[in-house]
């Protein structure tokens, strides 16, 4: 629908693992957007900075936790590429802080660029001239010809499928709604609220679904945040150092975050994990206090998963009880190390308090180690952390669709409880079905019409 | 022979709801109108149901009253029972629909019509449209009379060529035993006109006197009488009832066993028939589960004892359709008055229209109501009115009322007929209107008095009315936000017996309704300084706070649709030599030729893409025009 009136942002270097990455928004809004998310270092106020400097400081997400840090460039309108007002976002590479950007321009109001749309802007507002008309022409088409093969690949199979088959639930419900406002008269079997609310809950699960296994299809992208967790000097760090072996994949180094954090990745066959809190493991290593339970249970509410470490030769103290209450029901495991040593704990013990799966090893002389290998991948690909959900829907643009999707979902839920009529749930619930269209390519008012046609015997 | 019959500014072909609304709005306007009709006693005819509004279509004639037409202020003149529909709904789809007195709503038209200065009324079949180059130049009657004009409105319904279908029986003739009009459609083909054919039908009326109401549930009307027209005070009649009975298996055995003797399953019948008036053969085999139909008996008139069979519409054989209807509880010994049938007709595609009714191509030739495709009463004199006003405006040299699909039922009707066609006859829903919860049919006169009174059809005393009210409301609420409420025991039990929440702070009326369990009328006693105002305007006041949270979201929602529908598409761009255009948007662009990017976005088979392509070379046209006439 949009197509100049609104503020697009889209990433402008190659995804990868290059050295800088950059977010780029244009549009009226972008000094709005951009205030919303940036924290400048210096603490002066965004407008005070003159057109075209360079400003250094942290994106923020709306809870106020920082994301990276970075330097925007600010570039009002109409002296820039798209004579409209242009933020950029230099920030660290890699896919995660710039995807993470991304997103919260979207969160704060901008619009996914479609291919081609700055070159589009930039000639619409009288940027380019004459005679690159009709190479801007050529691009449009190649590039929306390109994604739209790329996205009907992408919606090929399940995704298409299952988001068709949501649409067509809403449908029918839109369907039912509608022939009771347009046929007052006639003896449909109208949806009471109630049938209303309970069938809208379902859909609303199912986006939610699709929604979730996106976002572990990113986790797996970017790696499952996994918690290495146990009483000092139980072996964290050893294990650390074991599982990373020649495997050690990726080191991220991002500076000036909450402090200077070094993230490690490990692969396990194919799966990454990204150890929270590295720094944290190798410093209480050495530490001979009591675990902070605050920090433990700060760790533990960023995880996916978690990995609790304790030592069979001691036993098992009040602190280990502790831990074990905290990780119950928890996606992880429980590792017992010196199993090479005589034995204080019982397995049986430690899987009923903890209601995880039980790995004995020893660090020291490497043994058990594949075993957790095997069991940390057992474990992540039977549970709802499911690989294939990459596939399905990776696409942030598809995911904010849903997203909103699910939200007009929730209005009319809301809308439901408080006692609204009918007609104006029918337009959270079209609302949603819309948003889905976009994600499919479909969004068509006839078919309401052809469905109330189709299921209701109505008309004079 | 023929002979010269004279000369009129605005010619209006046919009197039926489309014709005396463009009739009406062009005279007012201070055009010389003629008004052309094959038959003067058909002015106005209801051939078919005996009512005016409904879901959807009350809706259009509050509007078609807003912009100061005549539907609303005729149907309260002759009303015989009215009913505000969908009140258990919300107030967005609240649907007013009246029955009529069939014949006094002719009279009163007729007469409407008759007292209206600038405007002639003739009795006369039209055979001929000539141009002159590109523009109209006269119509020619049968009888040879040649009538100059600048400007002609058709506005012929389902009377051309059309064919009426019995069973195995059929004639040429147009409906309710009038004559059809044979000749104009050649007409029409000669000057470019692309016509299709559409399919319609009525059922039987039949004779009060042969039914057993006893059998049947009494439909009453509402006590107290909401009028269609800002202008009617009140309503004061004795309502005359409808009553609902079934079909039953036996009346389907019937149907089935009678089916090969139906022309529509036997080929006869050829045209598009709407899906939302399905003839009770079709509802019986395409839902062959349903075990009952309903069937809504309703009075023609407060005069006569025909009565109209709401849900049997048919083209069974006169003997098939006795025998159908005397299966039916309370009919078992009717007699039929008038037997039920098809009608086929010819109806131009809307395509060939912009969205101000004119045709493209043909300078001050315009087309409205059932010969475009659509069907209803309503949907017929709210174009009627559009194409009248237009034509006005064309005449004046200003530009044409086009009302967007945010602003007016009339506007997602004309908007959907002309961008997208139709393939059956169109009819009004509410489901068709994507910004429901703004079009309201309270509302109407909030949203269009204005415009009506700048077009010239609305006067001053009821505009001084209408400002009032207006007034009324915006003080009303402003009041209601600034009056706060003591947390004190009387609010306390109040909100108590409401089941509503309670805080030890103050709290404005204004947020009390707001809360869905509460009425702006429920908070008269804790309302000390509530003065004396209208019900329309306390209902205003009501749905405009309490709902405003959706209304706002729609708001939203209209002002990015508005953005779009800005940016006009010049007339004479050539969709052709735009290479970058896909194949088929080229050919649908060149068809539809939109307005604006909006319009163009609407049309099925534009993509997104092709709306990029367009823009871009909308910009570059722009630039090489203003170059241009830089350069001279």
């Amino acid at each position: 629908m949009n197509y100049l009136e609104d503020t697009i942002a889209a990433i402008s270097t190659p995804v990868g693992f290059s050295g800088i990455g950059m977010v780029r928004m244009t549009g009226d809004r972008s000094v709005e957007i951009i205030k919303k998310m940036f924290r400048i270092k210096s603490g002066k106020n965004f407008d005070s900075y003159e057109n075209r400097k360079i400003i250094y400081g942290h994106i923020v997400d709306s809870e106020g936790n920082i994301v990276d840090e970075v330097l925007v460039s600010k570039m009002l309108g109409p002296n820039t590429y798209t004579r409209e007002d242009v933020i950029e976002i230099s920030c660290h590479g890699g896919i995660i802080p710039v995807k993470k950007i991304l997103e919260l321009t979207m969160i704060n109001g901008a619009r996914i660029a479609e291919p081609g749309e700055f070159t589009k802007r930039a000639f619409l507002n009288g940027r380019l001239d004459l005679t690159q008309a009709e190479a801007v022409i050529d691009i449009i088409n190649s590039k929306t010809d390109r994604s739209l093969q790329m996205s009907v690949k992408q919606l090929e199979g399940r995704l298409s499928k299952k988001i068709s088959e949501i649409r067509d639930n809403l449908l029918e419900i839109l369907a039912h709604i509608e022939a009771g406002i347009d046929y007052p008269e006639y003896d449909i079997e109208e949806m009471s609220h109630e049938l209303i609310s309970k069938n809208t809950k379902i859909i609303k699960n199912k986006i939610d679904m699709l929604i979730e296994t996106s976002e572990n299809g990113r986790i797996i992208r970017e790696g499952i945040k996994t918690a290495i967790i146990g009483k000092p000097n139980v072996g964290k760090s050893s294990l650390l150092n074991a599982l990373l072996g020649e495997e050690r994949a990726i080191v991220t180094e991002i500076e000036g975050t909450t402090r200077d954090t070094i993230e490690e990745f490990i692969n396990i066959k194919g799966i990454p994990l990204k150890i929270i809190d590295t720094a944290g493991i190798r410093e209480t290593e050495n530490l001979i206090e009591k675990i902070g339970i605050t920090k433990t249970k700060e760790i533990l509410s960023q995880s996916d998963f978690i990995l609790l470490l304790l030592d069979g030769e001691k036993g098992i103290d009040e602190e280990d009880i502790e831990l074990l209450r905290l990780v119950k029901d928890k996606k992880g495991l429980v590792a017992i190390n010196k199993i090479d040593k005589e034995q204080k704990i019982s397995k049986k013990e430690v899987i009923e308090k903890s209601h995880m799966d039980v790995v004995e090893i020893s660090i020291l002389k490497e043994l058990g180690i594949e075993n957790l290998k095997r069991m940390i991948y057992d474990s992540i690909s039977n549970s709802s952390i499911d690989s294939d959900a990459y596939e399905m829907v990776s696409n942030i643009r598809h995911i904010n669709l849903l997203k909103e999707s699910s939200l007009a979902l929730k209005d009319g839920l809301e809308g439901i409880k408080a006692g609204l009529p009918v007609e104006m749930i029918s337009v959270d619930i079209k609302n949603s079905w819309d948003k889905l269209g976009k994600i499919i390519g479909e969004t068509i008012t006839e078919d309401i019409v052809d469905e109330i046609f189709s299921k209701f015997c109505i008309g004079k | 022979m023929s002979y010269k019959a004279g000369i009129y500014d605005i010619i209006v072909i046919g009197g039926g709801h489309a014709g005396c609304e463009s009739a009406l709005a062009s005279a007012r306007l201070g055009h010389k109108t003629l008004l052309l009709t094959m038959n003067l006693d058909s002015i106005a005819l209801m051939p078919c149901n005996p009512s005016i509004g409904g879901t959807g279509k009350g809706h259009l004639v509050r509007e078609i009253d807003a912009l100061g037409g005549e539907m609303a202020k005729n149907i309260d003149k002759t009303m015989i029972q009215c009913k505000m529909l969908n009140t258990a709904k919300g107030p967005a789809v609240h649907s007013l629909r009246a029955q009529a007195d069939k014949l006094k709503y002719q009279q009163e038209m007729k007469k409407t019509l008759e007292k209206q200065e600038n405007l002639f009324i003739k009795q006369h079949e039209v055979v001929s449209i000539k141009l002159e180059g590109s523009r109209v130049k006269n119509v020619i009657t049968k009888t040879g009379a040649i009538f100059d004009t600048s400007s002609i409105i058709i506005t012929t319904g389902t009377y051309l060529k059309s064919r009426i279908v019995i069973g195995d029986v059929s004639y040429d003739g147009g409906p309710n035993g009038l004559f059809g009009a044979n000749e104009l459609s050649e007409s029409l083909i000669e000057i470019g006109v692309k016509l299709l054919r559409f399919k319609t039908g009525t059922p039987a009326r039949v004779d009060k006197r042969s039914v057993d109401f006893e059998k049947m549930t009494i439909q009453e009307g509402d006590e107290k009488i909401v009028p269609f027209s800002f202008d009617t005070e009140n309503i004061k009649i004795d309502q005359v009832p409808c009553y609902l009975t079934y079909t039953n298996e036996k009346t389907h055995q019937v149907i089935k066993d009678n089916l090969h003797l139906s022309p529509l399953y036997s080929g006869n019948i050829t045209g598009v028939g709407p899906r939302y008036c399905p003839s009770i053969e079709d509802k019986v085999v395409r839902f062959s589960d349903k075990p009952k139909h309903q069937i809504f008996i309703e009075p023609e008139g407060r005069d006569t004892d025909e009565l109209y069979v709401q849900g049997m519409s048919s083209s069974l054989p006169e003997d098939v359709q006795l025998k159908m209807l005397r299966t039916v509880e309370g009919m078992e010994n009717v007699e039929i008055m008038r037997s039920a049938y098809a009608i086929e007709y010819d109806n131009i595609d809307p395509l060939q229209l912009w969205p101000s009714l004119e045709y493209k191509g043909i300078d001050g030739l315009f087309f409205a109501g059932q010969i475009n495709g659509t069907s209803g009463y309503e949907e017929a004199a709210a174009q009627g009115l559009i194409a009248g006003i237009n034509a006005s405006l064309k005449l004046k040299g200003e530009s044409p009322l086009i009302l967007d699909r945010s602003q007016a039922y009339i506007g997602v009707l004309i908007d959907d007929i002309v961008t997208k066609g139709t393939l059956e006859p169109y009819r009004m829903m509410t489901s068709r209107a994507e910004y429901r919860l703004i079009l309201r049919q309270d509302n109407a006169d909030l949203r269009l008095t204005d415009i009506g009174k700048d077009i010239g059809l609305i006067d001053d005393i009821r505009y001084q009315k209408f400002i009032k009210k207006k007034i009324m409301v915006l003080e009303e609420i402003e009041r209601l936000k600034n009056t706060v409420l003591k947390p004190d025991v009387h609010l306390e039990a109040f909100l108590r017996g409401k089941n509503s929440s309670f805080s030890n702070q103050g709290i404005s009326l204004y947020e009390l309704i707001k809360r869905p369990e509460i009425s702006y009328f429920e908070l008269h006693d804790l309302d000390k300084e509530r003065g004396n105002l209208p019900k329309n305007v306390t209902e205003q006041v009501e749905i405009q706070i309490k709902y405003e949270g959706y209304i706002k979201k729609q708001l939203n929602q209209v002002e990015q649709f508005k953005k779009l529908e800005k940016r006009k598409i010049p007339e004479n761009i050539d969709y052709e030599s735009i290479s970058g255009l896909r194949l088929e948007a080229r050919q649908k662009l060149g068809k539809v030729r939109p307005v604006s990017i909006g319009h163009a976005s609407r049309i099925s088979g534009v993509s997104p893409a092709d709306i990029s392509v367009l823009l871009v070379y909308m910009e570059n046209y722009s630039r090489k025009e203003s170059a241009k006439n830089n350069g001279d």
